[in-house]
């Protein structure tokens, strides 16, 4: 029986991977800050899969690092999850962020900060028994500070260092640190930008790369594939014409 | 961004909103004018508006009685969903259109009908509440027995009373994901007016009728009959459909769906060509194999004329215009419908139906001018899911329910609110 909880659950992208773990037949424990929202989700996989143990569980704190050990001691208390999912995020105006220097404070510690506090938090149950997945949602705005978005960025490349450094320490064990990297997807996060018309993945389709990332542990994966190819010539661009460009 | 209904005709420039929730629902109807759009599937202008919100991002189930069969989900959810998760449990949708890629949302504001419809009525006659969000922001429940000036107009309301968030409905039980399907022969109109007769207890009925076909073989269908079989096993539908990769010149479906026709109706033997048992699908839902199949039609697009007679009298007069206009599909659906249902504008009434489709030009236009008149002499009128083009005075005189429905939407704060590029050209402001 695999038990998974999901950190920010409500989230669209992590609402999909939960309902493919759910026809599955898979637990799940989901974490957020409001009720309503995690009810909703959770009625849904209840009626996708009747087999599968549906939790909710109502977190206030996500910063707060000793809220974030609770939380995750709850989560593991009787044995370490086998699949700890971290999916929440928030992207706001990256103007507002520039003239709003708590705004940007408070992107950087969700975005950034917390991921990592809870992939740690998880470490610690799963490292003492050798086993379990941590899963973290990254984003391809962390490849590269770019002026469209780099506060936001800049905590997701945060997140990918630091998930780094966890691949490279648990790299002789058996648990596994997977980083995924999506880029533009139709969540609430991009809604605005889906009625401007730009082009957008579904989460169906991101969910279903991750979840199968996670099957096989891969460190790092690009969701949808094509975007590990953009972000590599993105990455690989001469700061001259980089500079040039308008993203 | 471009937005058109099923039949690429009209094409316009929209705003579109993306809702993921009903609070993001209700944002978007009090920041301005607006109409719901669900999947798309209605072919012509109804989900078209300046302003458009998106509903498929609310996707969620919220509770299935396994006992009483009661489904309770958002009005985002696909009936393509409904069927995957459920046709394994053993549970059918009451009533389904000719594609499973609709919404609930959908299938509720046209009150869709289906092959069972002379048994089953419509959609909404299997739809036990609603969750309306009205135009001042307020949602609010209704069904049969709650508010039920409000549920009537809403079921075949087509968006126009207010955003269906979410509904309960009641599935039907099956054994068996097949169907038995007999397929009846018939040489002309009298001989599939009198098979629809015989065949009148069967449960899913429905004709292709060929409409070139002209002088004696008037009228020569194949009528399709079917029952959910009482042995099988209980399948999800699995393969997923193959798309058509750009847009084709117009003529290939009819190539197409004239062969098969033809293969069938040229096979030697009596009146009942065949009965085979074989998975729901392609007997309820033949074209969705095919992704994107509206492309077919070319880049100018197509309209899709469905009306609804009283009686069988002048359907002759109307096949043989089409028939000699040379306008039309090779293929078209005619159904026998049974008794109207108490919704203010919904389409089926007692009678015969017939859907064809036509590519979108100017002769069609006029020919289809032409077959509004007769349709309106005979005491018919046009379906609103597929109409793109018919007049204010021919809606008014065809559904005389029209002003006992603004009435409804003037109560319930939908004036003003809601409103497509349909019901501003049918006169519904
Ligand atoms: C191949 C094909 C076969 C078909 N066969 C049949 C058939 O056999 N019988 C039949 O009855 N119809 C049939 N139709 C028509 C189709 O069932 C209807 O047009 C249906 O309404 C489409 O649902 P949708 O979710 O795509 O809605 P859309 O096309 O997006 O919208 C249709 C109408 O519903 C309203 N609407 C959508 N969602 C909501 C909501 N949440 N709240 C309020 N209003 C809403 C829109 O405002 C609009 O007026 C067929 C269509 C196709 C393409
Ligand atoms: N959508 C994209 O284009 C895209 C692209 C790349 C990466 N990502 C990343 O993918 C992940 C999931 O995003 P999504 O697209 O699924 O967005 P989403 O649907 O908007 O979900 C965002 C989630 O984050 C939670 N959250 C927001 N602020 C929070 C806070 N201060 N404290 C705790 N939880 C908070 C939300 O919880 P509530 O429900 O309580 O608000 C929600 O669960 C995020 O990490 C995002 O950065 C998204």
């Amino acid at each position: 029986m695999t038990r998974i909880a999901i950190i920010g659950a409500t989230s669209g992208i992590a609402e999909h991977c939960a309902r493919l773990w759910a026809g599955r037949g898979h637990d799940l424990t989901l974490v957020g800050r409001d009720t309503a929202r995690l009810d909703a989700v959770a009625d849904d996989l209840k009626v996708r899969s009747p087999v599968s143990a549906i939790d909710t569980l109502v977190a206030s704190d996500f910063l707060d690092p000793q809220a974030v050990d609770m939380i995750v001691g709850a989560l593991c208390a009787e044995r370490p999850v086998d699949i700890a999912l971290i999916a929440h995020g928030t992207l706001p105006d990256q103007q507002a962020c520039q003239n709003d220097g708590a705004l940007a404070a408070d992107t950087m510690l969700v975005n950034g900060v917390s991921p990592a506090l809870f992939a740690e938090a998880f470490a610690r149950h799963m490292v003492p028994v050798d086993r379990g997945t941590i899963a973290i949602i990254g984003s391809v705005a962390g490849d590269r500070g770019r002026k469209a978005n780099y506060v936001y960025g800049a905590a997701k490349g945060l997140v990918d260092r630091y998930a780094q450094g966890m691949q490279h320490r648990l790299a002789n064990t058996n648990v596994r640190v997977v980083l995924a990297k999506p880029g533009p997807t139709a969540t609430a996060m991009t809604a605005a930008l889906q009625t401007k018309g730009q082009r957008m993945a579904s989460p169906a389709d991101v969910a279903k790369r991750i979840v199968a990332a996670i099957d096989r542990g891969s460190p790092v994966v690009y969701a949808p594939a094509l975007w590990a190819v953009i972000m590599a010539v993105v990455r690989l661009l001469p700061r001259p014409i980089f500079h040039k460009l308008n993203i | 961004m471009e937005l058109s209904g099923w039949g690429r005709y009209p094409r316009v420039d929209a705003q579109v909103a993306f809702p993921t929730d009903a609070t993001a629902c209700a944002r978007a109807v009090t920041a301005s004018q607006t109409i719901a759009r669900g999947l798309g599937r209605a072919y012509g202008d109804s989900a078209l508006a300046d302003d458009v919100v998106a509903m498929c991002g609310l996707d969620r189930f919220h509770a299935f009685d396994t006992e009483t069969g009661l489904l309770s989900c958002d009005a985002g959810v696909s009936l393509d969903e409904i069927l995957t998760l459920l046709v394994p449990r053993g549970w059918f949708l009451p009533v389904t259109p000719g594609t499973r890629f609709v919404t609930v949302g959908g299938a509720i504001a046209s009150d869709v009908h289906g092959k069972n419809h002379h048994v089953d009525g419509t959609f909404g006659d299997h739809v036990v509440a609603i969750d309306l969000l009205l135009g001042n922001g307020e949602v609010v429940r209704i069904g049969p027995d709650a508010q039920p000036d409000l549920f009537h107009a809403t079921c075949g309301g087509m968006g126009l009373t207010g955003m269906i968030l979410s509904a309960t409905i009641r599935m039907r039980k099956i054994r068996s994901s097949l169907i038995r399907e007999t397929t009846v022969k018939a040489r002309d109109l009298d001989a599939i007016l009198a098979a629809f007769e015989t065949h009148g207890s069967a449960t899913y009925s429905a004709a292709w009728i060929d409409c070139l076909a002209r002088g004696k073989s008037l009228g020569r269908s194949l009528l399709m009959l079917g029952e959910h079989a009482d042995e099988g096993p209980l399948a999800p539908r699995t393969k997923p459909p193959r798309a058509v990769p750009f847009d084709m010149p117009s003529g290939l479906l009819n190539r197409a769906t004239g062969k098969a026709f033809n293969a069938l109706f040229y096979a030697r033997g009596p009146s009942t060509v065949r009965t085979r048992t074989i998975p729901y699908e392609p007997h309820f839902h033949p074209l969705d194999g095919l992704a994107e199949w509206n492309r077919l039609y070319g880049r100018q697009g197509f309209v899709q004329y469905q009306f609804v007679l009283p009686s069988a009298e002048g359907l002759r007069r109307i096949l043989e215009t089409i028939a000699m206009s040379g306008q039309g599909a090779f293929l078209a659906v005619l159904k026998k419908f049974g008794r109207a249902n108490r919704n203010l504008l919904s389409f089926p009434t007692e009678g015969y139906t017939l859907a064809l489709d036509f590519k979108a030009a100017p002769a069609v236009f006029a020919l289809l001018d032409l077959l509004d008149r007769a349709v309106l002499d005979l005491g018919g009128r046009i379906y609103l899911a597929k109409d793109a083009r018919m007049s204010e005075a021919m809606f008014k005189a065809s559904y005389p329910n029209w002003q006992a429905f603004q009435e409804v939407r003037a109560r319930h704060h939908a004036i003003g609110r809601f409103a497509s590029h349909q019901s501003k050209r049918l006169g519904l402001s």
